[in-house]
């Protein structure tokens, strides 16, 4: 199948291809998971943040005076801070607390560490900071052309361009061209879990971390900065993570790096958890888009050029900005062939919460667009939106708009046809009422799958095989939920003959492992999955496994001959390329592939849309676990109804409106009806078992399939989402549909 | 104002002293320690804190720890008995769990619709965790979850 060995039958294999339970079940159905909250230590302290008042505005002076309350161990501001008080992946600018400007409402100004969080969170109130109050941008179009500037360096985070042939070209040989704007919205991550931490000084002088965060390295190295300390003296364990989805990368470090200043300063346990308003006020969101597409064809559906513009809001500090909007910039023509393209994405400034990684980065804009596009551009050719898609679709050795080379099996039309089969089984019944109209439509993607040239992409695993043959697992990548313990296991156990009974997980502890990168990027199984692969492959040839298959003995022989059975394996990405000048060059090392079609009712009278029936198929490389990957899409599934249709963390001047449940409304049970996921499988040379990636692309489709379902229910097109009642109902006064 | 509460709590008795103002859920969490109940809003949006008192499914952040006085809790952790309940192992079968941080309020919300009601249908079902918010599964795997041990009688 592949020159790397990954050529296993399925049917051949014992563990991995199989839908075992998770191996984290039994804690979490008992109550006795640890999330970082539910951590207590003897004599903690508990902290609590004074936030700024105003979204953008120079501080003049901080009086602590009155938060002297009895209880209250420390107040910490910015001059207290015994390390670089900035930090940021790309851009080092953001504070973890501030004492000249503030940007965001988000921004701290102060810290308390107090006897209870009641007495912490009063005092906390009690500080009072006069400011003078600083003209602010809130839309990243004015921030563009503004003479003010948020930041000294300017308003603008990045601009990425894509250059293939010459549009004005393809404009000229096209029959129709078709100019359309799209808007979308902030989105709240809404892990169920807020960030929290737990810090505990340690007697060498340095410092142990309990935290909510997705990715313990980055949060170490936020805290060693802040707290002066080298690397090794600072311990980052993961508590259980109540959910991430991108977005408990630099929300959770900054939290963790305040637990752990308070910490340093009263030598005791310090824990900070975020209420869900400050989880909702100050954790980034994702990025609100402003697209501009221009697209050519020629009658027959044949795409000669797209001319693509977007702006993007970035918020008050630059945080992923870059590399999401890089996502874009490679994926923005959707999976279409089309030989003259010109792209510009551009990030900016603003003073509204910053934007930044979530599930998706930087592809769910796009892809509602350019979906929604392909649509609009059928409608216009009199020709179906199926018909117009496979004209153009990416073909297996044909070229993408970056100048890649397309190598693996590309399976947009099978993911198409699937899925177009399972959603029109039956014909599209209207309901008896007059009042509901129900319509069906779907949008597919491609999707890079890692890091891609966003940077070095490499992870290890640990597999340390025991005497008695059961083995202790640790990876460089971190359950976020997703079930990489599971899959992991899975692989540990197919490689080396082990049950999966015999196999114990160590959850993340920067200590105890080598930095394996952030669990982001739908990386792990296909990253993670390898490096634990490597340690296998390792054992297996040093047990020699292929003469004495019988792994009892062989454990005995090799222990006896003087060799460890403690491996460590360590995967580098295959290699990739970007030029910025040009925007071309093979981004990521592999791609995925999908197709995802909805059948919605809207009420005519209320515009409220409901989702009947979801189906989406993924082509997944190979599913490892087949259950986690149908989960996967069932969540991926729901969140992108949010996104379509009710999610929306509503900003006005800066201030968040809707700081909770109670405001912005994720799907609840009752949101979807029905979700048929289909696994498509073509075996990619790059992954374990063929396995490629799922989390992401689950996310990316479902808002522009109910645009367009929406359109062929009521005629009307949604071009902001989400499509809440009173837009759709707006669109269809636009139309004149019947109302 | 501190007050003396007495209640049962996983069939154990409790008494202690709270103050008036506090809610059942930093009672159970912060007081006792018992932190399977998990805080997500604070506002009974969220459901993530659902315990049973007195058989019926309750938001502990919206009620006072002084208002359990002489009530029956049932937490995520009392559910197994010597086996696991088998809400517990459907959601494992079913593949009802992500990150889980909703599954101990979703399990009780559960079992006290299946307390009411042995042969719910799924419009029940839903509506019964309809104020359980899960961010990670669609919900789908978690009805079938409910759906199986209601049929075999749980």
């Amino acid at each position: 199948m592949d020159s790397k060995g990954n050529s296993e039958k399925k049917k051949d294999l014992t563990c991995v291809g199989k839908s075992v339970r998770r191996v984290d079940g039994w804690p979490k159905v008992l109550g006795k998971a640890k999330y970082t909250a539910d951590h207590s230590f003897e004599g903690m302290l508990f902290a609590a943040v004074k936030r700024a008042d105003f979204p953008h505005a120079r501080i003049k002076s901080i009086d602590v005076e009155g938060a002297q309350l009895p209880g209250v161990e420390a107040i910490m501001l910015e001059e207290d801070i015994p390390g670089n008080p900035r930090f940021g992946a790309l851009n080092p600018h953001q504070p973890v607390i501030i004492s000249d400007i503030v940007r965001y409402l988000g921004d701290g100004i102060a810290l308390v560490a107090a006897k209870s969080e009641k007495i912490a969170r009063e005092a906390a109130k009690r500080i009072v900071v006069s400011y003078e109050e600083l003209p602010g941008l809130f839309d990243p179009r004015e921030a563009r052309k503004s003479e003010l500037s948020i930041h000294p360096e300017g308003n603008e985070i990045v601009h990425h361009v894509l250059r293939k042939g010459e549009v004005s070209e393809g404009f000229a040989a096209a029959d129709v061209v078709l100019e359309r704007d799209y808007q979308t919205q902030f989105q709240e991550h809404a892990y169920l879990e807020p960030e929290a931490a737990v810090a505990v000084p340690q007697p060498d002088g340095g410092i142990t971390v309990y935290g909510s965060m997705q990715h313990p390295f980055s949060t170490r190295r936020v805290v060693a900065r802040v707290l002066g300390l080298p690397l090794a003296k600072v311990r980052v364990i993961q508590g259980e993570l109540g959910g991430g989805f991108g977005g408990k990368d630099e929300s959770s470090s900054i939290v963790c790096a305040r637990a752990a200043l308070l910490a340093l300063k009263t030598g005791k346990p310090v824990k900070l958890v975020n209420t869900r308003e400050e989880s909702f006020v100050e954790s980034y969101k994702r990025h609100p888009y402003y697209l501009h597409y221009k697209v050519g064809a020629k009658k027959d559906g044949t795409l000669t050029a797209m001319e693509i513009e977007i702006v993007a809001d970035g918020g008050a500090y630059a945080s992923m900005s870059t590399f999401v909007t890089w996502r874009s910039v490679v994926q923005a023509t959707g999976p279409y062939t089309v030989p003259n393209v010109k792209t510009d994405v551009y990030a900016y400034h603003t003073n509204n919460t910053y934007t930044g990684a979530f599930r998706g980065f930087g592809s769910p804009q796009i892809v509602y667009a350019s979906e929604s596009l392909m649509d609009e551009l059928a409608a216009e050719l009199k020709i179906s939106p199926a018909e117009i898609r496979k004209k153009n679709f990416y073909q297996q050795g044909g070229e993408t708009a970056t100048g890649q080379t397309l190598k693996h099996v590309v399976s947009l039309e099978p993911a198409l046809d699937a899925v177009l089969a399972e959603l029109n089984k039956k014909p599209l019944e209207q309901n008896a009422n007059p009042v509901f109209s129900r319509g069906r439509g779907f949008a597919c993607s491609y999707r890079g799958v890692a890091l891609g040239a966003e940077g070095v992409d490499a992870t290890g695993a640990v597999v340390n095989l025991l005497e008695d043959g059961s083995a202790i697992v640790s990876t460089g990548v971190a359950e976020n939920g997703q079930g990489l313990r599971t899959v992991f296991s899975q692989i540990v156990s197919e490689e080396l003959g082990i049950p999966l009974e015999k196999i114990v997980f160590l959850d993340c502890d920067t200590s105890s492992i080598a930095d394996g990168g952030p669990s982001v990027a739908s990386r792990c199984t296909i990253m993670g999955g390898n490096a634990v692969r490597h340690a296998c492959l390792q054992l297996k040839e040093r047990l020699n496994l292929s003469e004495q298959p019988d792994l009892q003995k062989a454990i005995k022989a090799t222990l006896n001959a003087g060799k460890s059975l403690y491996a460590f394996g360590w995967h580098n990405a295959p290699k990739v390329s970007w030029d910025e000048h040009t925007g071309q060059g093979d981004a990521y090392f592999t791609y995925v592939y999908a197709c995802q079609g909805v059948e919605v009712e809207v009420n005519n009278q209320t515009g409220e849309t409901k989702v009947l029936r979801a189906v989406a198929a993924h082509d997944v490389g190979m599913a490892l676990n087949p259950q986690q990957v149908e989960l996967q899409i069932y969540g991926g599934v729901t969140m992108g109804a949010g996104y379509g249709l009710t999610e929306e963390v509503i900003l006005e001047k800066g201030v968040t409106k809707n700081p909770n449940f109670n405001g912005y409304h994720i799907p609840d049970s009752r949101m979807i009806g029905e979700i048929v996921p289909i696994i498509i499988e073509n075996p990619d040379a790059a992954g374990p078992f063929g396995a490629k990636t799922i989390g992401e692309p689950t996310c990316e489709l479902l808002a522009p399939a109910i645009a367009n379902a929406i359109l062929q229910a009521t005629g009307a097109r949604v071009r902001t989402i989400p499509a809440t009642p009173a837009r759709v109902l707006h669109a269809m006064q636009k139309e004149g549909a019947p109302a | 104002m501190q007050h003396k509460i007495l209640l049962t709590i996983n069939g154990e008795q409790y008494e202690n002293f709270v103050s008036s103002e506090r809610t059942l859920l930093d009672f159970l969490r912060d007081d006792l320690g018992i932190t399977g109940s998990k805080k997500g809003c604070d506002e009974g949006e969220c459901g993530a804190c659902t315990v049973l008192v007195d058989g019926i499914a309750v938001d502990s952040c919206l009620m006072l720890a002084v208002e359990a006085d002489g009530c029956e809790l049932l937490t995520v952790e009392g559910l197994n008995k010597s086996e696991l309940d088998p809400l517990q192992k459907a959601f494992i079968e079913h593949g009802a769990i992500q990150c889980g941080y909703c599954t101990p309020g979703m399990l009780l919300s559960a079992k006290a619709l299946l307390l009411e009601k042995n042969d719910p249908t799924d419009d029940e079902i839903k509506e019964a965790i309809a104020g359980n918010l899960c961010r990670c599964t669609g919900y789908l795997s978690i009805i079938d979850a409910i759906r199986s041990v209601a049929k075999g009688g749980g």
